[in-house]
């Protein structure tokens, strides 16, 4: 059962990432990208990590995505303004496609090296990946890197006002 | 028992390798973060299959920190993308050479 799940949505994952990097108009990779970080939630919570899979959720199917949908509508694109981006398609594909083929390749042969034991999931602890679980670490372990998580965001707030801010010349 | 973690992880390879691609071979620079986002998610990915093979949560910790950070990016760099389309009617990336110093 959880092997199917698994294998559907790390299809689905897959497909939407490369919708994404194949769509011409940004609307279509946008929603595309729901589809990948959708699935990639629900990735995280076969690997029992039910609390990050909500904040997975929340955060960048939610608000990124607004933001990127916002930031293609607000500057009202017309098509022809993205014609540029599909030059010698065949070629790039082509490309791709054997380092993609590579790249699983070796990251298998990598983690059988690193991992002799296969990686079977071990048994966890009671509450592993719950909120009580993850916030207790986040708040005791963890406090000031958590902290200065938000003097970042604050450094990202004034550096957008001041970026998007229209000057007068 | 479920699947082997073996496959998260080259699920995670697979997914950056393609955000990857996305980042080196579009031109469009919204399609372009997009892509940066595809590549960060894939570590978060192998942030948390690394938490569950050791049953550590300081992996799922982290990814939190990287969501944060992901979300900052993204809204400093879609600032950045809105002043270069006012500036140059353009989301070609080649217009960025412009910064050439």
């Amino acid at each position: 059962m959880e092997t199917v799940v698994f294998y559907i949505f790390a299809a689905l994952s897959v497909a939407g990432a490369l919708l994404v990097i194949t769509y011409n108009n940004p609307v279509s990779s946008a929603v595309s990208l729901v589809l990948t970080l959708f699935s990639t939630a629900v990735l995280f919570v076969l690997l029992l990590a039910h609390f990050v899979a909500a904040i997975q959720i929340l955060v960048y199917a939610g608000a990124i995505m607004i933001l990127f949908l916002f930031t293609v509508m607000f500057l009202n694109l017309h098509p022809e303004a993205l014609r540029f981006d599909a030059r010698n398609m065949a070629f790039k594909v082509s490309i791709f496609l054997v380092v993609l083929l590579f790249t699983g390749y070796f990251a298998a042969m990598g983690f059988n090296k690193a991992f002799p034991g296969g990686g079977a999931p071990s048994p966890s602890p009671e509450g592993f990946g719950t909120v009580e679980g993850v916030g207790r670490l986040l708040f005791t372990g963890y406090l000031l890197p958590f902290e200065l998580t938000s003097v970042l965001i604050l450094a990202a707030i004034i550096g957008v006002v001041a970026i998007a801010k229209r000057r007068e010349s | 028992m479920g699947v082997s973690l073996e496959h998260y992880f080259v699920l995670s390879a697979v997914l950056f390798v393609i955000g990857a691609y996305g980042v080196i071979a579009r031109r469009n620079l919204i399609v372009v973060l997009m892509s940066l986002e595809l590549m960060l998610n894939s570590a978060n990915l192998a942030f948390v299959a690394f938490s569950r093979l050791h049953n550590d949560m300081a992996g799922q910790v982290f990814m939190i920190m990287s969501i944060t950070v992901a979300a900052a990016e993204v809204a400093v760099g879609l600032a950045l993308v809105v002043a270069v389309y006012a500036h140059r009617e353009s989301l070609d990336v080649d217009i960025l050479k412009i910064l050439k110093g």
